[in-house]
């Protein structure tokens, strides 16, 4: 039932009205009529939007360990804080001299970030990875006009990133090209040899990267990619699997995005909002996006074109998801060095025992030789050819189990996989649970493959008709 | 857990690192607080700064928010969930977002929404680049950009269009009345573009004579964008009807009036709609109506061919996180207030900003610095430069607007002001008293 249904004429809370006052505005001007909008009860709205709410899976329910999503617990106190009412009631208007304490987190949070990413500075203001990632590869052609290098149109991308980043790549003006990845999950070194020339901008690399492995060749990558006069870009949507252990610019990236949406507390809202913070070392800090904030014999201050003349420009109206960046200074306050380094290994420990727990019930990993990192892959197309039951269905199944589904069919390279990541806030019984789950579904499988293809049977829809759903676009209610 | 997985240390499972790769040290990071004290820390720092009374608008106000709006759409399981992307497990999300459309469309009498995107400025510039690839009548990459829109929100969309190689051109504005003038944008319109940008109310809060403005664009098969303020469409005329019966093939712009906390400016909430001829070329992600296997209504993402995840290179746009939790709180505030309660709140906004100049141009020297029609926001010319005039008005506690001297320096000592429903006339009056204070002690 839509909230629509709901309404009826005249219905509505008197608590929430401004009062009725006479309108000196021309009629042609004015809207005919009110517009259409539910006229419902608070208490209405207060069942239907709680009822909705119960159909959700979400991290304060459920086990949700999708895959490259880092869906893990964040400290409620972090969003209660960001939202202390000095914060909230904030104008972005409001003048630098009476923000002192606001510019002070996001002054201290640039510092941290810089710090965890051994760049030289950060700009906040992004909203999201994949507008940090624009940011970036703005920063690549700004890079290369500032230096008159202007034949450097196209940009590198292996073919296991994720799909933000040939996308960030193009609106950013480059042509994309990709390349493979070896059969033990690396970049193709012989591959980006032969790709590398005077037409490259720059490459952008995930790490881990989405197979749920380190990349190894690193130094050699950014080697190749340097000496044929290209740029690197670090991915840091993975970020969480390297907090304390490496750092990208160390490693000689150029610049970078974090999500701090995904490592930093910020929980994921249904799809948003979050925040992709740009982080850049010597060769690319000058082209960061704009606003920052600096510190002064005054005080805290915003830092603006006149300040950064070679900025890229501004990617936001004001200083960006300000209320997600307090949260994330918030959750780095509480953890410090020592805390973020726990969330690296636990995350990691967490992967691996999960992995080693499904190995034990006779799951296949996609790459076997190697480590996991923060998440893993498996695939289950040995599962397919015994039983007839796909990833799909597997996934589909869980949800009946209590367990919100792996990322399924991502990455393109494996056929039926699941990547999943557990995180470092799940228990060792909820990793057991779920390890225990894999096993009872595939043994429905053998038996009952029928219940997996129409899987899931516990939730509040049974499975759902996508193809209508684009065949026939309802896209809207509309009154009758 | 360890000796499950076979090794003898954490430190072991990261040996897939090479050696040279490794930090040599450890992050000098500030030490670890406990909840107390960083709530201690924090709650210090958000008072810090002196309360200010806001009169200032441009692109963020001061509305009321229920108190059941942040209720609702702080609930875990709204505010912990992914996004959407397992259907049977997410269909609260999807719903939300279902009635989210259907409600932006009501609102703005369009027929299709997005389920957002980042903000007001990102909007329009995905706006501006789905308009070029929407015109199919017209192979030209020019976009006329009226110079009376937010000036953020202009060097926004410069950064993000300029790249993919659009010429944005800018439309001069009257210098009696702030508005623009549809035969200036008929003749520019005229000489080739693919789609002209038309607010309402613009920058300066002047109502547009939209619907000439529509028609003066008609000739030219140009595509109109309309940028407007959700919450004005209460009242004005929505996009979907100007001019005529035909209106816009765009609309989009910023919703934080519909529920949003002012925030420091974000997170807030873009939103873009579209005529459904245009829907394949539109940013972001849609939630359909459909069924499930037992022919129950359900939900489902949908018309996915154009995102990232599956086009990669050949998306419509990079958006992938979007503004999911903004748009939950606007779709409980808009069935909250409903389309009276939108209405009201818009109609007391306007009668607040006409008191607020009312008060203020009987001071003198003070004056309105167009002669049209303003929704709740307008320009006052002030005898003296508005940055002095705004410092030794904070020392009043009172946040009196936006200096435009810096971004429109033709328009002299101009200052932009805003009052809400929120004004009462004693904060007017409050104003008022203070403004008369600090020009008499220049003077």
């Amino acid at each position: 039932m839509l909230i629509f249904n709901h309404s009826r004429p005249g219905r509505r809370t008197a608590a929430h009205l401004a009062p009725e006052v006479p309108i000196d505005l021309p009629a042609g001007l004015l809207r005919d009529g009110d517009p259409p909008l539910p006229q419902v009860s608070e208490l209405q709205v207060v069942r239907h939007y709680t009822r909705l709410s119960q159909k959700n899976f979400s991290i304060d329910t459920h086990f949700y360990p999708l895959g490259s999503c880092t869906m893990k617990y964040n400290p409620k106190v972090c969003g209660q804080l960001a939202l202390l009412p000095g914060f909230q009631t904030r104008h972005p208007e409001r003048p630098a001299r009476f923000s002192q304490g606001f510019l002070a987190c996001l002054c201290e949070l640039q510092g941290m970030l810089a710090e965890i990413t051994g760049m030289k500075e950060v700009a906040l203001s992004p909203m999201a990875g994949a507008q940090g990632e624009l940011a970036g590869m703005l920063m690549f052609r700004a890079y290369h006009h500032a230096r008159d290098d202007r034949e450097r149109r196209e940009v590198l991308v292996p073919d296991a990133a994720h799909g933000t980043n040939p996308a960030s790549a193009v609106m950013a003006g480059f042509q994309v090209r990709e390349i493979p990845t070896d059969r033990h999950g690396d970049v193709d070194l012989d591959a980006l040899r032969r790709a590398v020339g005077p037409h490259t901008a720059g490459i952008m690399l995930t790490n881990p990267s989405t197979l749920g492995v380190f990349e190894r060749h690193i130094a050699e990558i950014n080697g190749i990619v340097h000496a044929a006069g290209g740029l690197s870009y670090y991915d840091g949507a993975n970020l969480n699997a390297i907090l304390g252990r490496v750092r990208p610019g160390e490693m000689g990236f150029d610049v970078m995005h974090l999500n701090l949406h995904k490592t930093f507390a910020t929980p994921h809202g249904g799809g948003g909002p979050g925040a992709g913070p740009v982080a850049a070392g010597e060769r690319l800090a000058p082209f960061l996006p704009v606003p920052m904030v600096g510190r002064g014999e005054s005080g805290y201050d915003w830092l603006v074109e006149r300040h950064r003349p070679q900025s890229i420009g501004r990617l936001t109206t004001w200083a960006g998801n300000a209320a997600v960046l307090l949260r994330a200074y918030v959750y780095l306050r509480i953890l410090g060095a020592e805390g973020l380094g726990r969330v690296a290994d636990h995350a990691v420990l967490n992967a691996n025992y999960l992995l080693a727990a499904l190995k034990e019930r006779g799951f296949t990993p996609a790459f076997p030789d190697r480590r996991a990192t923060h998440e893993f892959l498996i695939t289950l197309k040995p599962e397919l050819e015994q039983t007839g039951v796909n990833a799909r269905d597997f996934a589909k199944r869980l949800l009946d189990y209590g367990f919100h589904a792996p990322t399924t069919y991502f990455p393109l390279l494996v056929p039926e996989c699941f990547l999943i990541e557990p995180t470092e806030t799940e228990s060792r019984e909820e990793l057991d649970a779920f390890a225990e789950a894999m096993h009872l579904i595939r043994r429905e499988a053998q038996h009952n493959p029928e219940k997996l293809h129409t899987a899931p049977h516990k939730l509040p829809v049974r499975r759902v008709d996508e193809v209508r759903a684009a065949r026939e676009p309802d896209l809207a209610w509309r009154p009758r | 857990m360890l000796a499950r997985i076979g090794v003898a240390s954490i430190d072991e499972l990261f040996d897939e690192i090479p050696a040279g790769l490794r930090s040599d040290r450890p992050l000098q990071l500030p030490p670890a607080m406990n909840e107390a004290a960083v709530s201690r820390l924090m709650l210090e720092r958000s008072l810090g700064d002196t309360p200010l009374l806001c009169f200032a608008g441009g692109g963020a106000y001061e509305h009321h928010v229920p108190a059941t709006v942040w209720e609702l759409a702080g609930r875990g399981e709204f505010y912990t969930a992914y996004t959407p992307y397992q259907a049977e497990a997410s269909q609260g999300t999807m719903q939300v977002i279902y009635e989210y459309q259907s409600m932006m469309c009501q609102l703005l009498a369009m027929e299709v929404s997005n389920a957002s995107l980042y903000d007001g400025a990102t909007a329009l510039a995905e706006a501006i680049l789905m308009a070029v690839r929407a015109n199919r009548r017209s192979r030209s990459r020019r976009v006329l950009l009226p110079r009376n829109i937010h000036p953020v929100y202009r060097q926004v969309a410069r950064t993000l269009v300029t790249a993919q190689e659009l010429e944005l051109v800018e439309v001069p504005f009257d210098p009696a009345t702030g508005l623009l003038d549809p035969q200036t944008v008929a003749a520019m319109a005229g000489e080739e573009c693919a789609a002209v940008v038309i607010p309402q109310p613009d920058y300066f809060g002047g109502i547009e004579p939209v619907d000439e403005l529509v028609r003066a664009v008609a000739p030219s098969g140009a595509l109109v964008v309309g940028l407007v303020n959700p919450l004005a469409m209460a009242l004005l005329r929505p996009p979907g009807q100007w001019g005529g019966a035909e209106g816009v093939d765009i609309a989009c712009g910023e919703a934080q009036s519909l529920g949003l906390p002012l925030s420091s400016g974000g997170p807030y909430l873009g939103f873009l709609c579209c005529r459904e001829r245009h829907v394949r070329q539109m940013p972001g992600r849609l939630v359909g109506r459909t069924v499930d296997d037992e022919g129950q209504p359900a939900f489902a993402l949908t018309l996915q061919a154009r995102e990232q995840h599956i086009r990669r290179s050949r998306a419509t746009s990079n958006i992938c996180t979007n503004q999911g939790l903004m748009m939950t709180a606007a779709t409980i505030h808009m069935a909250l207030m409903g389309g009276a309660g939108l209405r009201r709140a818009a109609a007391a906004s306007h009668r607040a900003t006409v008191e607020l100049v009312e008060a203020l141009t009987s001071l003198p020297g003070v004056e309105p610095l167009f002669d049209r029609l303003f929704f709740h926001e307008t320009v006052l010319r002030l005898p003296l430069p508005p940055a002095r005039v705004l410092e030794a008005l904070e020392g009043h506690g009172i946040l009196g607007g936006i200096d435009l001297s810096r971004a429109y320096p033709e328009l002299g000592d101009a200052l932009l002001v805003c009052a809400t429903e929120l004004r009462t006339g004693e904060d007017i009056e409050s104003y008022r008293c203070a403004l008369g204070r600090v020009l008499e002690q220049a003077a």
